[in-house]
């Protein structure tokens, strides 16, 4: 049976496409800033905003969506205080948020650990026609706010204190960065799950750094591995009947470990045709001939 | 003293109750070369952080081209060239890439556009590394490095260059290189301030030399002979050929 008649694997291909693109377009800044776990954080505390949804009877998507971003930015004013306990903090943080959801849906009416279960590894029946137009309002607004504050973010995440200099708003684009953050897991959690969010935020851009070398070519693969992975993730898992969260993934880190074989080999192509101390951009997608 | 392009008065500085500046004054004028010389833990990196507003003041007064700081936006007449140590980061960046920040003074969020891209390329040549603009500055030497910070410096041609250890791991050709870039610089009328554990090459380009100890400025005035700079010194030398350790791995071509 095509999987493309049901209406639900429609809604779950759209959330996956808008999700493989969201997920590394932030997710790379957040590798650039060398805070790759941030998104396994804020994940574990959306979970405590997913059951609180349920405790109140509203939409849990909802109230994920803030109490992560509260998260997010109480997370990133602590890594501005730069104090030592801050590691710690996080932690506190994390374990919190986990054993927070898990109480808060024992104590909700008719909440069980199974109504947990789907935002923990994504659903494919789990995606509604709200979730569609939530999902695509919040992976629009996401891309959007990149396109224009894109250059800023990176020289923030590249050099902050050069950024100060430069008189860019550093701590306005921090606290966005890390609503953003907040925002692509809580818009990722439907399909891909809150545990393995965080991955579809770095796994593509892993693979992309082991392929290419400046910072915009890095977005442009790890956005296609990014779709590649959560597509035919969805497509997979709707064949397999597993969890769609878990198969996104393993098709994720199938991607890199390809992509890790195919840089060694370049590189290693690079060293033997001394490309490197003659001609160092010959191997890169310049448009000189290659001379070979 | 309207030609003031730095005023700074009585500033003091602590890091967590560790006094790393007390009471300093330093008043730059335009066209002025000024060395800020010192061992470690002198507080010269410190001062400068401070002229920039990089680290908050706990007493004193600070103005930037006449202008008190709490007032001053006009980032763009500033360029800055950290230590080197944060070029690389998690996700690989260009030449181009790196040196492109250093226009977001002056572009703000619109787009880049030719002048711009010129603006950046002229940047790049300057600090002659027009042919590795392609390359992750991860793959360049530790004086490359170097360049790639100075080239981002001066995309917006600043009138006043801050270089904080501009010379601390770089080779002699690349020290000759940026005291050439530098000499450029002030001829053009820029004001230089940068620190240093030496002067190097660029001893000949120095106007005025501030030495700092334990947190205050010992002397401010003419600028040490450079022969004699570290002689005296035997605990402060470092031969200009010999890599900084912590940047050695940075030499050798992967």
């Amino acid at each position: 049976m095509n999987p493309l008649a049901f209406d639900f694997m429609q809604r779950a291909l759209i959330a996956a496409l808008l999700v493989g693109l969201a997920a590394p377009a932030v997710g790379v800044f957040l590798v650039q800033r060398r805070l790759s776990l941030m998104g396994d954080g804020i994940g574990h505390i959306a979970l405590t905003g997913v059951a609180l949804g349920f405790l109140l009877g509203t939409a849990p998507v909802l109230t994920a969506v803030i109490v992560a971003s509260i998260g997010a930015v109480v997370i990133e004013l602590v890594r501005q205080q730069g104090r030592t306990g801050g590691d710690v903090a996080l932690a506190l943080m994390f374990y919190g948020g986990i054993a927070g959801g898990v109480l808060l849906i024992g104590l909700s009416p008719g909440g069980s650990n199974a109504n947990l279960l789907s935002y923990l590894f994504g659903s494919l029946t789990a995606v509604s026609p709200t979730d569609v137009v939530i999902i695509s309002a919040l992976s629009g607004a996401l891309l959007l706010t990149l396109a224009v504050v894109g250059r800023q973010m990176f020289a923030v995440c590249h050099d902050e204190e050069y950024a100060k200099v430069a008189g860019l708003p550093v701590r306005t684009l921090n606290l966005l960065l890390a609503v953003m953050a907040a925002l692509t897991v809580t818009v990722a959690m439907r399909v891909v799950g809150l545990l393995l969010v965080s991955a579809l935020m770095v796994v593509p851009v892993a693979t992309a750094q082991q392929l290419v070398r400046g910072f915009r070519a890095t977005v442009v693969v790890a956005l296609g591995a990014g779709v590649l992975a959560s597509v035919s993730g969805v497509l997979g898992s709707y064949y397999a009947d597993t969890a769609p969260g878990a198969l996104i993934v393993v098709v994720a880190l199938g991607c890199f470990a390809l992509a890790s074989v195919g840089g060694v080999l370049v590189r290693h192509r690079r060293r033997t045709t001394g490309d490197l101390l003659v001609a160092p951009t010959a191997l890169t997608t310049t448009k000189e001939p290659t001379p070979r | 003293m309207t030609d003031a392009v730095i005023d700074l008065r009585g500033a003091t500085v602590a890091y967590d109750g560790r006094v790393a500046l007390s009471g300093v004054d330093l008043h730059v004028a335009s066209r002025e070369v000024v060395a800020v010389l010192g061992a470690n833990g002198s507080g010269k990196s410190t001062l400068i952080r401070a002229v920039l507003g990089l680290v908050p003041l706990a007493a004193g007064d600070l103005a930037l081209f006449g202008t008190p700081f709490s007032r001053f936006h006009d980032w763009t007449r500033i360029g800055y060239v950290p230590q080197r140590g944060g070029a690389t980061t998690g996700v690989p960046a260009t030449v181009r890439e790196v040196v492109s920040t250093g226009r977001l003074a002056l572009t703000g969020l619109r787009r880049p556009r030719a002048a711009d891209r010129q603006a950046v390329d002229r940047a790049i040549a300057t600090v002659g590394l027009s042919d590795r603009a392609g390359d992750s500055v991860s793959t360049l030497s530790g004086g490359q490095q170097q360049r790639v910070l100075i080239a981002r410096a001066l995309t917006c041609d600043p009138e006043l260059l801050v270089l904080d250890e501009p010379t601390a791991g770089v080779d002699a050709a690349s020290q000759a290189g940026l005291a050439e870039t530098l000499g450029q610089l002030a001829n053009g009328g820029a004001t230089i301030v940068l620190v240093a554990h030496e002067l190097g090459p660029m001893a000949p380009l120095i106007t005025r030399a501030v030495t700092m100890v334990d947190g205050q400025v010992l002397h401010d005035g003419a600028p040490p002979d450079s022969d004699h700079l570290h002689l005296h010194d035997p605990e402060h030398a470092h031969p200009v050929h010999e890599p900084h350790p912590s940047t050695r791995h940075v030499w050798g071509l992967r």
